[in-house]
């Protein structure tokens, strides 16, 4: 046990002065990517965000609906976009955790939202008048 | 920490354990304790989208999102964000090239991006509130301006470091302790635009089409 803690950390070490430009050990390799990958994450959400106004802008698609569906993916997309191109995120930096961390938090997020949205639209259903009005007359 | 050996109760041959503190590097942490908190206050943002997601709907017989919402001006402060993303991205890339003129510039350029979006969110607040649409008018103005105020406030708080970031690079130069600030600044002002595609997609664009 303590030689495998020992062993991180030497190996830490050597990454932390490996370094030439006395680097954080952090983020490793390509940790704030190239002027080319800044270009393309920017292009890339421009070309996301554009569409996303114009639909709802002009109201091409009839359907609100098929609207709302093309632009919350389209919003999903721009957030991944980020994260790689923007945040770097990957699989290595900080030995996987920062990763871990990102996943965790995704799926709090999404219990968090989609619970709230679940749980109050259905209070709201239950809360209408009609049903008030049955619950008031069966005593309740 | 002192060296500190202990020998375990019942132990014939003693163990020691090794309690030196290694040398770290300063900073040797931050970027895996700053990216934890960015975490902690995604999820502060992830409350906040859930009550506008319940509260979206209730207008209370006032303004809806339709009436209220101008997406052009909404359009251009996307793209004021979106811009300052990238020119802060040159900024990183030029610390890491070591140009602290060109640093100090694409941070400027940064901060005016910035101030711009903010300016028109302001104005768009000050509108809004004008036309009797201020937060306590209904459940949905309420947790809109929760909201879209709070991330306002993350980017008046990301202005404040910025500007203090210049002054400390302008004065100490591109030394370890600044370039790790600067990496620190970079995920915050990133994040920000991201917690901005989640506000300009499930507010305004879907408020319009509720």
């Amino acid at each position: 046990m303590s030689a495998e803690t020992h062993h991180g950390h030497a190996a830490d070490h050597a990454h932390g002065h490996g370094h030439d430009h006395g680097h954080d050990a952090p983020h490793g390799g390509s940790a704030h990517g190239s002027r080319k990958g800044y270009w393309i994450g920017f292009l890339l959400s421009v070309l996301l965000t554009a569409p996303a106004f114009a639909l709802v802008m002009s109201g091409v698609i009839a359907d609100p609906r098929l609207t709302a569906g093309i632009v919350m993916a389209l919003a999903m997309v721009q957030i991944v976009v980020h994260m790689i191109y923007f945040l770097h995120m990957n699989t290595k930096s900080e030995a996987g955790w920062t990763m871990m961390a990102l996943i965790f938090t995704a799926i709090i997020v999404f219990i968090v939202i989609s619970g709230s949205l679940w749980v109050m639209y259905h209070m709201n259903l239950n809360m209408m008048p009609s049903m008030q009005a049955e619950m008031s007359s069966a005593g309740m | 920490m002192s060296t500190l050996t202990q020998t375990p109760p019942g132990a014939e041959n003693p163990v020691f354990y090794d309690l030196d503190e290694h040398e770290h590097p300063p900073g040797h942490s931050t970027m895996l304790g700053f990216w934890l908190y960015l975490m902690s206050d995604c999820l502060i943002f992830a409350m906040l989208f859930a009550a506008y997601g319940v509260y979206g709907g209730s207008y209370a017989g006032g303004p809806t999102a339709r009436e209220l919402f101008e997406l052009p001006l909404v359009a251009v402060n996307t793209t004021m964000l979106l811009l300052s993303s990238i020119t802060y991205g040159f900024a990183m890339i030029s610390a890491d090239e070591r140009k602290q003129g060109a640093v100090l510039g694409w941070l400027a350029v940064t901060a005016l991006f910035g101030a711009a979006f903010l300016a028109i969110e302001l104005y768009e607040f000050s509108n809004l509130i004008h036309e009797g649409a201020g937060p306590q008018r209904s459940a949905f103005l309420s947790s809109f301006f929760t909201l879209v105020g709070t991330h306002g406030l993350h980017v008046t708080f990301g202005l404040v470091w910025l500007g203090t970031l210049m002054v400390q690079v302008s004065r100490r130069g591109l030394v370890d302790a600044n370039l790790r600030r600067l990496q620190c600044l970079s995920l915050f002002w990133h994040f920000l635009d991201v917690i901005w595609i989640g506000v300009f997609t499930f507010v305004y664009l879907l408020g319009v089409l509720r």
